[in-house]
This record gives structure tokens, C-alpha cells and sequence, in this order.
């Protein structure tokens, strides 16, 4: 079964018809996805990719029973598009737009924890159950099912991983990629649990990088609650204090916000911390075949 | 984006919030005018001249031409030419700069606000930002003003108290008391107190900042609230709908080599090792720059070509990395999810038709999508790289090429 998306998820797409959401839901269908349609205000009644077009989220919602949305909508519109998949009842809200101004997602922030969803992202690659659902813009190539959760603030170092757990000999059963923006929905915390419930799921490998507590909010949940390997890596031990390293959220303001510290308190709540992202397959493979 | 105090004091004016009165100046004749007027709107006949610079520590800083503080109090309209020629053109080191300091190009003249009066001035400490754990905005601030607040929380953490803004109603009048009381204020300066924080938090969400740090927030001798510094960063992502304060960035406060790479979308951060990278993805990019570490190197940058990485972005992202005489090698490392790596590959084909022989060892990692097509286009061009596959693998040929 899985996390969060499975094969049975009702799927739309919200910014259908522009070019990054034309691209992406077509890649997403490709793998088997089950897209049951998409949204563009003004554009109802047409079909594009093969699937129903609605004007409204609401819409979608009445006429396909969709439960998960895909937000490609622009940065100045993309929290609205959020506030409005969450007012229509969408369950799983993704959202992979990058660039959201933080007040924008102050206020979705404090609209949707009211409302029955859970939000992945902003600036996030998705989540990918392997073999069974794409809800982003991971290459779906690289993966295999299998029972390896993975949990990332950042696209390509998920790609990495997932990656290396394929040429491991192992498989994924669903990856996270929660964002990595000051305000996110979905918490390194929150998707860890996920993975740590899911009984598909035997190890789970959690990446994150300098900046915030995610990580360490995690660990500490992890050392008191965990039931499974968990392989974690931190990246930016060599990023500089007080630069923003490409993601708005990857800066270092505080002592515990270094990748260091970071991945001290990892390891002191059990949790396989690796120094080398190369090294992130063999762990795993190593505690699994233990 | 990081503006200048007088540029965020102009914002934080227009938002009703009170400030100490001060005009820029560019030259020393202009700072005298500038007393002048000042002196004709508001009576003062002290003035502070402050260095514009995008750092802070500027009052315990030292103007390396002329040993000159970068805040200085002048008292009396013949001193200002002065204390301006010995601040403006020179290079401020402070705390927060590097060695070689910054290059001052303006300075703010501003009234004197320490005037004697019925009761004593006090400094306080306020900002405004946001608390990344609960997603909520707040105001944090302390009666210890005028301090380095990092020392503050070391020292005397109970002296410092934080707000929490609920983003659906925003700040409410018995917050605003409850920081006007904390801050043992009365009368009329608890009245102006309370005025200040409302208008304060307008200004911080009316222009969209990241963070507001007013330190200090002086009483003055006459029971007024008014910000004597203020450090503004302004949210990147909303600048689209602030044109005039997109336009207040001063790039010769940055670094030019940062600038040129923005203006052809990529995200890079000079740094001092000797092994330049370029990587789709930030995590990627860090992660990158960790191995080069791992493998007894130190990364010279941070590089993110982007998702829409292209041939032409590419070749400049070289042309960057080839400025920084330090680069010993260089890496390449791409996952392609949306880019396509042949895409990559032929910006690197084309760096090296275009540059002529790299002078350093090139070591490229394509992985992913057209992962084959990108390794064949490479074979066929003659270039010299060490092709690598697997992140081990670039990690090792690094080491090799390093010893």
C-alpha cells in the first residue's frame, strides 16, 4: 500500500494546461499514474492529455472524486491553488511550485492546518510510490519497488538516493520530497512517521541539509519511537554560516542548524548517519541484509 | 535582499512607523546640505553620520584609510564635512565583513536623537521574522537594547521575550501592550510604544520582508518611540510586487561574480577551496561540495545550473568557475531528472569549443535522464574529462586528481 499515493489515488492537476504542468502530467500518466484530470480557470470543458479539464478545483473534485491534487501553478498564484484544493477536500495536496513569497504560506499555512489534508511542499519534487503512482517530477525511471522509504528536502539528492537503492539490490516503496522552503506542509517528522507506520516500508533513509530542526525533531522521535533502520545524511558541511544556499530555507542561523550538529544528535538517537552521500545504498543494504 | 538602513528607514517611514530624520548623502558637500536641512525640519544642531553598508557592528568598525569609526557624532555643522570626508570612499571593517571591509559610497546624516529632556533615553531591541518551526511570524525584543543580541540571549536569556502573530488576525492591541509593559514603559511613551509595534508589523508584512531588526528602538528624553537603526531584509520571492524596492538592491554590495551568475539564472556562491562544482539542485549542489571535502579537496563554489539547465547556461556556469584562479579542478555533477543530461553535455562541448583547452582536469558525472547520449556526445568531441559514473567514483577520481 504504501504511503501517502498508491495506484488507486484519484489524481488532478492544477496549472493542467501550462507548459511545466503539460510536460509533468504527461510524464506522470506515461508511468501509469492514475490522472483523472486537471484544472485551468477558463479552460473548463476542454480535454487535454487525453483527460477533462474543469475550472475549478471543486469541480474536479465533484465530477472525478479526485483526492489528490498536483499544484504547477506560478509562485504568485501557487497559494491560492494550494488554499483552494484544501477548501475542495483534496486529501493530498503536492505542491512543487518553487519561489512561493513566505507570506503567502504564513497564511496557507494557518488556512489548511484547519482543514482535513496533508501538503507536501512547496518546492518539492513529489512523492513517487515505485511501480504505482508518480505525484511529481522525480525521473520515474530510476525507480523499483521495493520496501525503502525515503524522506528529502531536496530533488536531486532524492534522485541519488533512490538511485543508489536500485543498484543496491534493494527497491523504494514510497519517496518523499517535502521541500525545501522555510514553510513547509509535510515535516521531515510527520513523513518519517508515515514510513515508520507504513507496513510496506522495512528502512527508511532521511536526507536533509543545514538549516531549521527538521531533522533533529525527527531524530529525537526516531530514538523513542523507531522500529526500523533509518540511514540519514545531512548535507552542507561545507556550506558557509549565514549564506542561503540555493533553497530559501537552507541557511544556517543557529549552533543546532549545522550539519554537524545536526549529525551528532542523528547519531546519538540511533540513527545511521553516513558523511558520504555515496554511501547512502550501502548502508542500507548493510543494515537490511543484517 | 539586504537594503540599506536609510533605504529601510524610508520604507519603514512610509508605514508610519517613527524614525530618527536623516538624508544620504554621496559626497561631503552633500552631507553638509543634508545638516542643514536636517537642522531646518527638525531643530537638531548634533548630527550622526553613518556609514551605508550592508553589514552590521558599523559604530565599533574602523575606516582602514583613516582610522575613522563608521558612526560618528557630530557636534556642530562645521564638523560634518569632516567626519564625512574621513567615512565616505574608504573601506569600513566591522565585525560582520571580511578583512578588507567594505567600500563606502554614501552616508546617512541623521538628527541627534539623545537630546537631554525630562527623563533619560533608553534603548531597547525589536525584530520582526519568522519562526520556522510553528510557520508563524514573531515579534521578539528585550529592554537590553542597543547589545548584540546573540550576547543577549547568552547572558540574560529571561530578558528576552517573543510574540507570536496569529497569520489570520494578525497582531492584536494586547500584544502590542504586553511588549510596551515587558519594556516597563508608562504614560505617554507606552502610548507611542504600542503606536510603534502596530505600525512596525504593518510595515513588515506591507512590504513583504524576511526580517526586521530595529536595534535600538530609542525613548527618547521626550516619551517619543523612535527607530534609530534598521536592518531590513526584503523577501526575494515577493519582490514582483514591490518594483520600487526591487529596485533599491545595491549590486556593488555583492559580490560581481555572484551578480553575473544571477543574471543568467544560476544560483552560485563564491567560496575559498580549490575544486570548482557545478550540480543540478541545491541538496545536490552541497552534497557535491561535501565529497570534494571527503576527497582531501575544498569545494571553490556552490553551483546550481537549475532545473532548466540549457548548453548556454552551461557554458557560462564555466566561464564562472574558470574565473577563480584558486579552481584546481573541476567537477561536474548531474542528475538528470528534468534536465537532460546531453543537454549539459553539449554546454560542455560547447565551453570547450568556445574557451579552448581547460586549463584544469575536468571530471564529469551524468547520470539519469539521456545519461547515454550525453556520455556519447562527450566521447565524440575530443574533450578531455574523466567520465565517471557512479558519486563514488567522482569522489575518488577528485582524490586522484588532487594528489
Amino acid at each position: 500500500m504504501s504511503v501517502l499515493v498508491n495506484k488507486d489515488s484519484k489524481i488532478i492537476v492544477q496549472g493542467f494546461t501550462g507548459s511545466e504542468g503539460t510536460f509533468h502530467a504527461g510524464q506522470m500518466i506515461e508511468y501509469g499514474t492514475n490522472v483523472v484530470g486537471g484544472v485551468t480557470p477558463g479552460k473548463g470543458g476542454q480535454e487535454h492529455l487525453g483527460k477533462p479539464v474543469f475550472n475549478s478545483v471543486s469541480d474536479a473534485v465533484t465530477k472525478t472524486g479526485a483526492d489528490v491534487s498536483i499544484i504547477f501553478v506560478p509562485p504568485a498564484f501557487a497559494g491560492d491553488a494550494i488554499m483552494e484544493a484544501a477548501e475542495a477536500g483534496i486529501k493530498v495536496i503536492v505542491c512543487i511550485t518553487e519561489g512561493i513569497p513566505v507570506n503567502d504560506m504564513v497564511k496557507v499555512k494557518a488556512y489548511i492546518d484547519n482543514k482535513d489534508c496533508t501538503l507536501i511542499g512547496p518546492n518539492c519534487p513529489g512523492v513517487m510510490t515505485a511501480g504505482e503512482a508518480k505525484v511529481g517530477i522525480m525521473p520515474g525511471f530510476i525507480f523499483t519497488p521495493g520496501r525503502i522509504g525515503i524522506v528529502s528536502k531536496s530533488g536531486t539528492l532524492t534522485y541519488e538516493a533512490v538511485d543508489q537503492i536500485t543498484k543496491a539490490g534493494m527497491g523504494q516503496s514510497t519517496a518523499i520530497g517535502i521541500g525545501g522552503d522555510p514553510i513547509i506542509g509535510t515535516t521531515t517528522l510527520e513523513a518519517v512517521k508515515l514510513l515508520m507506520n507504513d507496513k510496506d516500508t522495512d528502512g527508511i533513509i532521511m536526507i536533509g541539509e543545514i538549516g531549521g530542526d527538521l531533522e533533529v525533531k525527527a531524530a529525537r522521535w526516531i530514538k523513542e519511537n523507531g522500529t526500523k533502520p533509518v540511514v540519514g545524511f545531512i548535507a552542507g558541511v561545507t556550506a558557509p554560516k549565514g549564506r542561503t544556499m540555493g533553497h530559501a530555507g537552507a541557511i544556517v542561523s543557529g549552533e543546532e542548524e549545522s550539519a554537524e550538529a545536526k549529525k551528532a544528535i542523528m547519531r546519538e538517537c540511533g540513527i545511521h548517519v553516513v558523511d558520504s552521500p555515496a554511501q547512502i545504498g550501502a548502508k542500507m543494504a548493510e543494515l537490511i541484509k543484517n | 535582499m539586504n537594503i540599506h538602513e536609510y533605504q529601510g528607514k524610508s520604507i519603514l517611514k512610509s508605514f508610519g512607523v517613527a524614525i530618527q530624520e536623516g538624508i544620504v548623502a554621496d559626497t561631503p558637500q552633500e552631507a553638509v546640505a543634508a545638516a542643514k536641512k536636517l537642522t531646518e525640519d527638525t531643530g537638531t544642531e548634533w548630527y550622526v553620520v553613518k556609514a551605508q553598508i550592508h553589514a552590521g557592528g558599523r559604530g565599533k568598525g574602523t575606516v582602514t584609510e583613516t582610522d575613522s569609526r563608521g558612526v560618528v557624532l557630530a557636534k556642530g555643522i562645521d564638523k560634518v564635512e569632516g567626519i564625512a570626508k574621513a567615512i565616505l570612499g574608504g573601506h569600513l571593517v566591522t565585525a560582520q565583513t571580511s578583512d578588507t571591509g567594505k567600500q563606502v559610497n554614501k552616508v546617512l546624516v541623521a538628527q541627534d536623537v539623545y537630546y537631554p529632556g525630562a527623563s533619560e533615553p533608553e534603548e531597547y531591541y525589536m525584530s520582526v521574522l519568522l519562526d520556522r518551526s510553528s510557520g508563524k511570524h514573531i515579534i521578539m525584543y528585550s529592554p537590553e537594547g542597543g547589545m548584540n543580541i546573540e550576547e543577549v540571549a547568552e547572558q540574560t536569556p529571561h530578558l528576552i521575550f517573543k510574540e507570536e502573530i496569529d497569520a489570520m488576525l494578525g497582531l492584536q492591541g494586547f500584544q502590542t501592550r504586553r511588549i510596551a509593559f515587558n519594556l516597563g514603559l508608562s504614560g505617554q511613551a507606552f502610548k507611542q510604544m504600542n503606536k510603534f509595534v502596530h505600525a512596525l508589523y504593518a510595515a513588515f508584512i506591507g512590504c513583504d520582508a524576511s526580517m526586521f531588526e530595529i536595534n535600538p528602538v530609542l525613548k527618547t528624553s521626550d516619551d517619543n518611540i523612535i527607530a534609530v537603526d534598521a536592518k531590513v531584509t526584503l523577501d526575494d520571492n515577493a519582490l514582483y510586487r514591490h518594483k520600487a524596492y526591487a529596485e533599491m538592491r545595491d549590486k556593488t554590495e555583492e559580490d560581481q561574480t555572484e551578480v553575473e551568475a544571477d543574471e543568467a539564472g544560476l544560483n552560485y556562491v563564491k567560496l575559498d577551496g580549490n575544486v570548482g562544482c557545478m550540480v543540478n539542485g541545491a541538496g545536490l549542489a552541497m552534497a557535491t561540495m561535501d565529497i570534494i571535502k571527503l576527497s582531501g579537496g575544498e569545494p571553490a563554489n556552490f553551483l546550481d545550473v537549475g532545473g532548466t539547465a540549457d548548453a548556454a547556461r552551461v557554458e557560462k556556469a564555466f566561464r564562472i568557475i574558470l574565473k577563480d584562479k584558486a579552481v584546481k579542478a573541476i567537477l561536474v555533477n548531474i542528475f538528470g531528472g528534468i534536465v537532460r543530461c546531453d543537454r549539459v553535455a553539449q554546454g560542455i562541448v560547447d565551453a570547450y569549443n568556445n574557451i579552448g583547452e581547460l586549463p584544469v582536469p575536468l571530471i564529469v558525472r551524468l547520470q539519469g535522464t539521456n545519461a547515454e547520449e550525453a556520455k556519447q556526445l562527450i566521447d565524440d568531441s575530443g574533450l578531455k574529462v574523466h567520465s565517471v559514473i557512479l558519486l563514488q567514483e567522482a569522489a575518488d577520481k577528485v582524490a586522484e586528481v588532487l594528489a
